[in-house]
């Protein structure tokens, strides 16, 4: 129930090949982020997986039925929007009651539905007003509320957070990573997030100009990056990316550290340079430290205690083991 | 920067304007109060004097008077109804992309510059003409007996003649409301499996709800009054005398101008009413 295949798929608009072909499976139960910089692809695809566009070639396979030529009513998929698309002159309980009534239930199911996903949502008091008089985080709960009683083989969010504001973003990421632990039902969730995308996500998927550059878990993302891409798209803030006669010294033409795995030491050490700016986040302090021999500027993670400002030198030492070398290509290096 | 001087500047300079404005509206107005209370019959007599309410009495109870509620009636709902229906098939129309969209909206609002009397006489004598009308050789293509438009239906003719100029305005103002339809709604539908239909029904129909309220109440308004199309066509016969038609017969056939003067206080009267209904319409929208 809810095993989506995509084999070979490719999407043109007009002349502009967006997807390029593209595989991909998406297991049972899954709850798969997309994720990538803006426009690169990750709306169409998730379009096409809910039949919203239709493919130019290939095919797509929701629960082993071929499910390319199929209307999106039939695929049996939800989708949440970013803008979260609910009718505007029907009450909350009319919207949830909306797919119902469109696949012909019965008043009392209907009913016993709308209260189960009220009661989980906490829409229950909300029930009888509008969308236009609620706020936004009670609106997307609403528009989770529509896709949860079709009980879909699959949900699909468009950026359902990105309305939000930061707190409600936070309570919302763990709203829907609680459904999804009761429903176990499969998900695919486009963020532009890091965060939601690392703590969500069972597998990313990333995207680069319809290309897919690396699937994974969001550890295995994060650990062993295939290529430069991956390596500065995962992490945040993003990798250092050191090219020219440091990388030298360990055959590669680049080398990736995370600003997590500098350490500071009194003298000496691999790299020198002087504090730009510090950012003092309380827990932790973020350095921007120009470095000799490295054009840009190289930024590490220190505790919240380190304090160094604008101007003063450091020394500092890459941890053993955490250092990714990639070649010309950009491909890592084993 | 609302200072004292620059505001009463602002009146000194707007005062041209606003006092012609009260003028061109208050001095109709006044005089049409005025001669509603005389009677006044310019080739019998001209001035009698003052008569009270008498005016208003004879006017509704005449035997011409509800026949022309009715016919007034008939042809706003008619044209309403027509404009209303037709208009949101053509707003949907224009709406999907097609070629040469461009043209074809200019052509479809092209009716709206028509000045009415030349649209009026141009269907009584190019279209509805029993003889040499378009739609007669088109009746007798099939086969068919012509049909005089407007003796036999002359009521139908009008309908069909102020529909045709006013289609234009409601696929205007519907286009635009369709136009301004957040396409996710309609996806999101699409997703919950409603079919084309259902869609139509629960999310354009009552986003459009609006659009029509304010459609229907501005040609209501403007419907209320048309006089060039009767005018031109029948003359007011066979039925088709309005309550604007019956006024204007009063005053100038009948040289009554009392009598008519009276029917014009009622025409504003109510026009007044549905413009109130529309203010508040269209300020009800403004707040959301
Ligand atoms: N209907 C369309 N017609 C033509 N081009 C389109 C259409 N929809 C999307 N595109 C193009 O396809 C590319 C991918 O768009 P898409 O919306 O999938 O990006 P995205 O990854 O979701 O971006 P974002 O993160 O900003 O939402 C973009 O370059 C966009 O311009
Ligand atoms: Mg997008």
């Amino acid at each position: 129930m809810g095993r989506i295949t995509l084999n070979k798929v490719v999407k043109r608009f007009g002349e502009v090949e967006v997807i390029p072909p593209l595989d991909l499976t998406i297991e049972d139960g899954e709850f798969t982020v997309f994720v990538g910089p803006s426009g690169c692809g990750k709306s169409t695809l998730l379009r096409l997986i809910a039949g919203l566009e239709d493919v130019s070639s290939g095919d797509i396979t929701i629960d082993g039925t071929p499910a390319t030529d199929l209307p999106p009513a039939k695929r049996g998929l939800a989708m949440v929007f970013q803008s979260y698309a609910l009718y505007p002159h029907m009450s909350v309980r009319k919207n949830i009651a909306f797919p119902m009534k469109m696949a012909g239930l019965s008043q009392e199911e209907q009913e016993a539905r709308i209260k189960k996903a009220a009661d989980a949502l906490n829409l229950t008091d909300y029930l009888d007003r509008r969308p236009g008089q609620l706020s936004g985080g009670q609106r997307q709960r609403v528009a989770i509320g529509r896709a949860i009683v079709r009980e879909p083989s699959a949900f699909l969010f468009d950026e359902p957070l990105s309305n939000l504001d930061a707190a409600l973003r936070v309570g919302m990421r763990l709203e829907i990573s609680e459904l999804h632990e009761r429903l176990k039902t499969t998900m695919i969730y486009v963020t532009h997030d890091q965060v939601e995308a690392m703590t969500m996500a069972d597998k990313i998927v990333v995207l680069r100009a319809g290309h897919i550059e690396q699937v994974g878990s969001p550890l295995e993302l994060y650990r062993n990056p295939r290529n430069l891409f991956v390596a500065g798209f995962i992490g945040s803030p993003k990798m250092n990316l050191i090219p020219g006669a440091p990388a030298a010294k360990h055959d590669a033409t680049h080398i990736g550290i995370r600003p997590e795995h500098f350490r500071i030491v009194e003298s000496g050490g691999t790299f020198t340079g002087k504090v730009i700016v510090s950012e003092h986040l309380g827990s932790d302090t973020f350095f921007h430290v120009d470095v000799e021999g490295v054009e840009e500027a190289v930024t590490i993670r220190a505790g919240g205690e380190v304090g160094l400002r604008h101007g003063d030198k450091i020394h500092i030492e890459p941890e053993e083991g955490q250092i990714h070398r990639f070649d010309a290509q950009g491909l890592r290096i084993a | 920067m609302a200072t004292q001087h620059s505001r009463s500047a602002a009146r000194f300079m707007m005062a041209p304007a606003v006092i012609l404005l009260l003028g061109w509206m208050l001095v109709p107005l006044t005089m049409t109060l005025y001669f509603s209370f005389k009677s006044y019959l310019p080739l019998r007599g001209g001035d009698l004097g003052w008569t009270g309410f008498d005016n208003y009495v004879r006017f509704v109870t005449s035997s011409a008077f509800w026949p022309s509620v009715i016919t007034t009636l008939v042809i706003v709902g008619g044209v309403l109804v027509i404009t209303v229906c037709l208009g949101i098939l053509l707003a949907m129309l224009l709406d999907q992309p097609m070629w040469g969209q461009g043209i074809v909206r200019i052509l479809v609002i092209a009716p709206f510059f028509v000045m009415p009397t030349v649209s009026a006489l141009v269907w009584k004598n190019m279209f509805m003409d029993p003889t040499n009308g378009l739609l007669s050789h088109l009746w007798r293509f099939f086969g068919a007996e012509p049909v005089a438009w407007l003796s036999e239906v002359p009521t139908t003719s009008i309908v069909m003649i102020v529909s045709w100029q006013w289609l234009p305005f409601a696929t205007l103002i519907l286009l635009t409301a369709i136009q301004s339809l957040d396409s996710e709604q309609l996806e999101a539908a699409e997703m919950d499996g409603a079919p084309h239909l259902s869609r139509f029904f629960y999310i354009i129909l009552p986003h459009l709800a609006r659009a029509i309220t304010i459609v229907v109440l501005i040609q209501t308004i403007f419907l209320l009054s048309i006089f060039a199309e009767i005018f031109v066509t029948t003359g007011g016969a066979f039925g088709t005398r309005t309550l604007t038609y019956l006024i204007y017969q009063r005053v100038l056939e009948s040289q009554n101008v009392g009598l008519g003067s009276a029917g014009g206080v009622y025409a504003i009267i109510l026009a007044n009413i549905v413009a109130i209904f529309l203010m508040r319409i269209v300020g009800k929208n403004m707040d959301a």
